[in-house]
This record gives structure tokens, sequence and C-alpha cells, in this order.
């Protein structure tokens, strides 16, 4: 079995499943938990935005 | 001894961790987690946290796997090597079933196997994150 994923969808799958233990695991009450959950996605998706971006910029 | 009382007046008060000795759930949830991703929360009833971190560990195991990523073996050479030995045991009873099947080949001339490298290392350190967070619950540390 062969997955073929993008570097994207990759990073983005990576994200979704580290926020989930991350927010689970870090803070105590349910929403807490979510709202962990969320940040850490949004962290992890916009560090990806960002870095493509700085490389874009170094290639160019 | 003036200058003693001053002292005592504003030193800030110690701040004491309460203690949380070791028990049987604490430690078999522990164990129970590391084997199988969610379950040291499952045996506790947090059905949810469980569930999600099983679905979440496999997910990244497997798709790691898919990708062609490398499962590392018990070895004394490289120290990136020893350390992905590390992060791959973290994953417990899907690591032995893994290397009893013969799975995470690798494949060097694929740049997405590498990738698949670290979603399988990522997720046997979530999985260790997760079982200390079981035995936590254990302990009565976390609710």
């Amino acid at each position: 079995m062969n997955i073929e994923l993008s570097h994207f969808s990759a990073a983005l799958l990576f994200a979704l499943c580290a926020s989930v233990v991350f927010g689970i695991t870090q803070k105590n009450a349910p929403k807490e938990m979510m709202q962990y959950g969320v940040k850490c996605f949004g962290m992890f998706f916009g560090g990806v935005i960002v870095a493509s971006w700085i490389m874009w910029l170094l290639k160019h | 001894m003036a200058n003693e009382t001053a002292k005592s007046l504003t030193a800030k008060p110690a701040i004491v961790e309460p203690e949380y000795p070791v028990t049987a759930m604490g430690v078999g949830a522990l164990v129970a987690g590391w084997l199988i991703p969610g379950l040291g929360h499952i045996i506790q009833k947090r059905w949810i946290r469980g569930l999600l971190i099983f679905v979440s560990v496999l997910t990244m195991f497997f798709f790691g796997l898919g990708m062609e990523g490398k499962i590392y073996t018990f070895n004394t050479g490289d120290l990136l090597e020893i350390l992905g030995f590390l992060g791959n045991i973290g994953a417990g009873a899907l690591y032995f079933l893994a290397r009893v099947q013969e799975w995470g080949q690798g494949n060097i001339h694929r740049a997405l196997a590498d990738y698949g490298t670290k979603f399988i290392i990522v997720a046997g350190l979530l999985n260790v994150i997760s079982a200390i967070d079981a035995y936590h619950i254990g302990i009565g540390k976390k609710k």
C-alpha cells in the first residue's frame, strides 16, 4: 500500500494529529483542550505558510 | 533580629506541590496506554479522549508506513538511528506488529518516504505523551 501525499497535505495531516494529542494531554478541561488544540493547529498551519513563503523568497 | 523579622515578613511563602503517590491504576494506565494508543484513557473511562488518541496515533503510524517510512531496529550505531529507534518503540504494540510483519523497510529513492519515517517517529512520541497523561489521570494529578 503506497500513499501519495503532497508536502502540504502531509504537513496538514501531521498538524491535525499532533494538535489533537497536544490538546488532550496539555490541558485539563474539555473546553480548554479544544481551544488549545485549535490554537496548536493554527500555529502549525501558520508555520507551514510562513516557512513556505520564506523558502519562496529565498529561491527568488 | 529586626532584620530577620523583616525578611520573614517580606519572604514569599514557599509553594508546596502536593504529592501524588504511585498507584496501580496509574502504572496500569501507563503500560496500557503505551501498548495500545488511548487504552490508558479508555480504562479510566475517558472514552472520547482515548478514542481520539487511538485514531490520531494510528493514523500517523499507518500513513507513515504507507509513505514507505522506515522502522528502526535496536542499534548502537549512529545517534540519529538510536533516537529513531527510541521514537519508534514509543508506539508500543504497533512497533512490534510492524517488526513482526516486516513493514517499514524505507525507500531512500522517494522523498515522501522521509516524511513517512518522521510520521512513524512522531506517532511513537505522541503515544508516549498520551501514556504519561493517562498515568497522571491514574494518580489523580489530572482529571
